[in-house]
């Protein structure tokens, strides 16, 4: 038996971490993967909070679980584009230095 | 302390230390590893909330297509490890103090502001019966038809969208 | 009986197109009218209006098959505010399709001579682009006289009486930049000018008599102020009289009476079929048939009626004593005319609505044939002179026909096309014509059919027209019925005078002598005319069962006994007639007139006729009175007013030098560079040195607005903590 705090708790610390992630490092691809860190401390949340409402009400409570399963075809998708636009960046600058990334053309 | 509970506390701290560990490698190739970690740590904590579609979804979708993509990528792109940094000295300091503060305000927040009564406690064994799968599936294809369908438009266009970054332009030089 | 059920809601529905016809004509010309050839422009001119005529003729038919009930057909919302309900309502009655048929009648026959007119004017004034012009203004006219008649309401009459206005202004003013021989001048605008600021006096009146039908009774729409109207009488009976008073300065503006009849003679300067359908037929019997629209009204204060019938007569007699003393064959008709509208006026003011109406109709008929046959003189007269001058070279006999096809074929030889200078030779001035008659004979069987009808002799149509009025006026003024009797013997007279002037003896001048007869287009509406200015009569026979105008009249004004033939008034009139006729034949009949000698008339009756020949000096007069003392008064106003006082000293001195002052020495010194600019250069230093820290911020890392984001995250969290 465990509080839901402690969870919501649990993916505050996940999300912080990948926001911190964003922040510091300068490796498009470890954006991205601190991003999907970020999306997955939202999916704990939501799936305790859907357990925690299962318990309390007694009856099955799927709503949390379909929104997870909607987050992660997101991120596919978002996978998918962004890891195209990180190729081609690297194919035209030969660099993918998020940093070196500082000007609208070019 | 219950045994879900140490459970939990354990499960955590593996969570936590496999984002550091992909936070701080050096190696963008650990990196990545160390977010499967996690991604699995966190198909776990799913398991343990009476998620087992969920859970799966998350091992074969996340940890198993995106991540093989990242790495693939990783490689391809050979970016590892990039030169050490040159720019924005005090970004790094002030992105972790920061995120300290976030964290603290956070927790702070929900211990003191938004203490909640539920708890959560491990499912029995019906939660991996086909009748709730089904149930589930009753819910995603009735009340959330729409969005479902919004969502595979979505994946179509990622997926065209994808082709049409990386396609080689006809005539145009490398 | 089956049928005519079945019609008789059945042709009320084409109302709008009294309006529209005419419309639609003008904007095709308008459109195609300059690629189009001349006989097409006035074919659809003329079709527009013949349309007009067409529905005019089906909204009467409906009208008498309906019993002559008054319909009121209403096609579109106008003004609604609090208790003022204004639409576009067509009122058809028995009444308003009478001067719809003689409009649009008239009108069209008149659109049609004005195809062989125009024709030869704008070749003699060199100016062919104006052709289309001229019919774009005579449609549009004939659709302000069309809302004018049709209206239901005082507003929507007034709307159509000040679009006839317009199109009169305009009309007149056609050959704006030149006088009446066609030397540049200004004196065909300033007789345009003229009509409208003297119709503007009128409209003065016609709107005060508006406003305070709407404040004292409550409404415009003729059912309801007429249904008002008898309470108001029995209790305030001066504001009746106020209203039909002031009505009565808005007739004596637009039906050119005492004392704003002085715009109607200048009105000539307008090319003569503009003379014959708007200052003869048409627009100038519009103040008529607003009093016998108002009739009602009235009816209600005999004061007023009297008023009104003295004007008339007094209008009747003074302007053909005038038109005995002009010289100018248009001018003589115009007075004529004023004189005549002078008989309705006083027809309808002593209550004899069906006689104003019945002399209305028949005075369109000869009167529009006086003006067009004369017209036609005009014409045969300039062509005349167009020979003397050009077509001797020829030597060809252009006559007839021929004359227009020569011009036609002139007008293609450059030396032709050229203005030239004509010297004063004035085709309209009697004094040059003389024994027209074997020249142009078509036009003088036409004159004298024309002449008869005017001069009231039986059976022509104003015999019976004239007779009723005067009939009615020896039934209740005996001294209107001897200003009108008066007025009728110098009518034949002057109109004698002309005949005998114009169409015999001898040539007075070359142009004369060459004279030329007009094409059929021109003389064949001439024809319909005079057959309609001698049967006219018909409409009206005062012998029992013959008072079809009466009759129908009445459905819409209330029946009226008839009155059977006066033997005694009629033999009065008819004598006199022949007597006045007679009396020109001894003075310029028997002797005729030689070139360049002095009018017979003027030694026998000395300053009288010089009063006559000048027009009693009223235009004169209202110089004296009006418009000299109110130049001086302008002038004054503008020089030492305006100029002296208001600009010299007050402007310049007063305010531009306290301006001066304070913005040399207080607001530039010391408000603006010291306050103003101070702040204004710290406000653009400021800026710059805040931007250029700011600028730093922006420094173009991704990461570093990433970290701005989380440090805003952290600031709100922070907020709702500590909050």
């Amino acid at each position: 038996m465990v509080p839901v705090d402690y969870y919501i708790v649990l993916s505050a610390i996940l999300f912080t971490l990948g926001a911190l992630g964003v922040l510091i490092r300068r490796n498009p691809l470890i954006i991205f993967m601190s991003i999907e860190l970020m999306l997955n401390a939202g999916n704990l949340a939501f799936v305790a909070f859907g357990r925690s409402y299962e318990i309390a009400g007694q009856q099955p409570f799927f709503t949390g679980q379909i929104f997870v399963f909607f987050v992660i075809a997101v991120a596919a998708a978002e996978v998918a584009v962004g890891l195209a636009l990180i190729v081609e960046i690297f194919k035209t600058k030969k660099n993918i230095n998020i940093d070196e990334m500082n000007s609208l053309k070019g | 302390m219950t045994s879900e509970l140490i459970v939990f506390l354990v499960l955590s701290l593996v969570a936590i230390s496999s984002a550091l560990g992909m936070l701080f490698s050096r190696n963008a190739v650990y990196s990545a590893l160390f977010l499967v970690l996690n991604f699995v740590t966190v198909a776990v904590f799913y398991l343990l909330l009476g998620a087992p579609f969920i859970a799966m979804a998350q091992i074969t979708v996340y940890a198993g297509a995106i991540m093989v993509l990242f790495l693939f990528v990783i490689m391809l792109l050979g970016a590892e490890s990039l030169a050490p940094a040159q720019s924005l000295p005090w970004q790094r300091p002030l992105a972790i103090l920061l995120a300290v503060i976030l964290a603290v305000e956070s927790i702070y927040l929900v211990f003191a502001r938004a203490r909640s009564d539920l708890v959560v406690t491990a499912p029995d064994i019906a939660v991996n019966s086909m009748d709730n799968l089904r149930e589930m599936a009753m819910t995603l294809f009735n009340q959330f038809l729409l969005p479902f369908e919004v969502t595979s438009i979505l994946l179509l266009v990622a997926m065209v969208g994808a082709i049409v970054l990386t396609k080689q332009v006809k005539g145009e030089q490398r | 009986m089956h049928l005519s059920e079945s019609v008789v809601n059945g042709f009320f529905f084409l109302a709008p197109w009294l309006v529209f016809a005419p419309v639609t004509g003008l904007l095709i010309n308008l459109i195609f009218g300059r690629q189009w050839s001349e006989k097409m422009v006035g074919t659809v001119a003329s079709l527009a209006s013949g349309a007009a005529f067409v529905v005019s003729a089906l909204l009467a038919y409906s009208v008498s098959i309906n019993h002559g009930e008054a319909v009121r057909w209403r096609l579109a919302e106008w003004i609604h505010i609090g208790t003022l309900n204004l639409d576009w309502t067509f009122r058809i009655d028995s009444l308003s399709t009478t001067m719809m048929l003689v409009v649009s009648g008239v009108g069209t026959l008149i659109h049609i001579y004005a195809i062989g007119y125009m024709h030869e004017d704008v070749r003699f004034k060199n100016d062919e682009g104006r052709f289309n012009r001229f019919f774009i203004f005579l449609n549009l006219f004939i659709a302000a006289m069309m809302i004018l008649v049709s209206g239901d309401s005082f507003i929507m009459l007034f709307v159509g009486w000040e679009g006839v206005g317009l199109c009169s202004f305009l009309l007149i003013g056609f050959w704006f930049e030149m006088d009446t021989l066609a030397r540049p001048s200004w004196a065909n605008s300033n007789a345009a000018k003229k009509a409208f600021i003297v119709n503007r006096i009128g409209d003065f009146g016609f709107l005060i008599a508006g406003f305070l039908m709407f404040w004292y009774l409550g409404s415009f729409q003729f059912d309801e102020v007429f249904k008002a109207a008898p309470d108001v009488a029995e209790s305030a009976p001066w504001v009746i009289v106020a209203i039909t008073l002031f009505m009565l300065v808005g007739v004596a503006g637009k039906s050119a009476q005492i004392p704003l009849y002085v715009w109607l003679p200048d009105a000539m300067a307008g090319p003569t079929p503009v003379s014959a359908l708007i200052h003869a037929a048409t627009m100038v019997t519009a103040g008529v048939y607003l009093v016998t629209r108002s009739a009602p009204l009235y009816t209600l204060v005999p004061q007023a009626q009297y008023i009104v019938a003295v004007v008339g007569a007094g209008t009747a007699l003074f302007a053909a004593t005038i038109a005995v003393g002009q010289y100018d064959i248009k001018k003589v008709l115009a007075y004529s005319t004023i004189s005549q509208l002078g008989f309705m006026v006083a027809a309808v003011g002593m209550g004899a609505y069906v006689a104003g109406m019945f002399h209305l109709i028949t005075h369109a008929f000869f009167k529009a044939l006086l003006f067009l046959s004369a017209g036609s003189a005009i014409l045969g007269m300039e062509r005349g002179h167009h020979h003397l001058a050009h077509g001797h070279h020829e030597g060809k006999p252009a006559r007839g026909k021929k004359s227009s096809k020569e011009t036609h074929d002139d007008s293609h030889h450059g030396e032709v096309r050229r203005v030239e200078p004509i010297e004063t030779f004035d085709p309209g001035d009697m004094r040059n014509m003389g024994g027209l008659r074997k020249s142009m004979p078509v036009t003088f069987w036409l004159y004298i059919i024309g002449t008869l009808a005017l001069a009231g002799i039986f059976p022509f149509a104003g015999f019976w027209s004239k007779d009723e009025i005067l009939l009615d006026s020896s039934l209740h003024f005996q001294n209107i019925y001897w200003l009108l009797t008066i007025a009728a013997f110098l009518t034949a007279f002057y109109m004698g005078r002309q005949i005998w002037m114009v169409f015999f003896g001898e040539p007075r001048h070359a142009a004369a002598a060459h004279a030329q007869e007009s094409p059929k287009v021109i003389t064949v509406p001439l024809m319909i005319l005079a057959g309609l200015s001698v049967l006219g009569g018909a409409l009206n026979l005062p012998f029992e069962g013959f008072h079809n105008l009466g009759h129908w009249l009445g459905y819409t004004l209330g029946e009226v006994e008839g009155l059977p033939l006066d033997l005694k008034i009629a033999g009065i009139s008819t004598a006199l007639a022949l007597l006045a006729i007679l009396i020109s034949w001894f003075i310029y009949g028997r002797n005729p007139l030689r070139a360049h000698q002095p009018d017979p008339l003027k030694k026998p009756l000395g300053f009288i006729f010089t009063g006559m020949e000048n027009k009693w000096f009223v235009d004169e007069g209202y110089f004296a009175v009006f418009i000299n003392p109110f130049n001086k008064i302008s002038q004054f106003l503008a020089d030492v007013i305006d100029w002296r006082f208001w600009h010299d000293f007050v402007h310049d001195t007063v305010i531009l030098g306290t301006y001066n002052w304070l913005s040399e020495i207080a607001l530039d010194r010391y408000a603006d560079q010291k306050g103003i600019d101070a702040f204004a250069n710290w406000l653009g230093d400021a800026t710059q040195s805040v931007s250029a820290t700011l600028r730093k911020v922006q420094n173009g890392f991704v990461r570093s607005y990433a970290l701005a984001v989380m440090l805003g995250v952290v600031l709100i969290l922070g907020y709702l903590i500590l909050k």
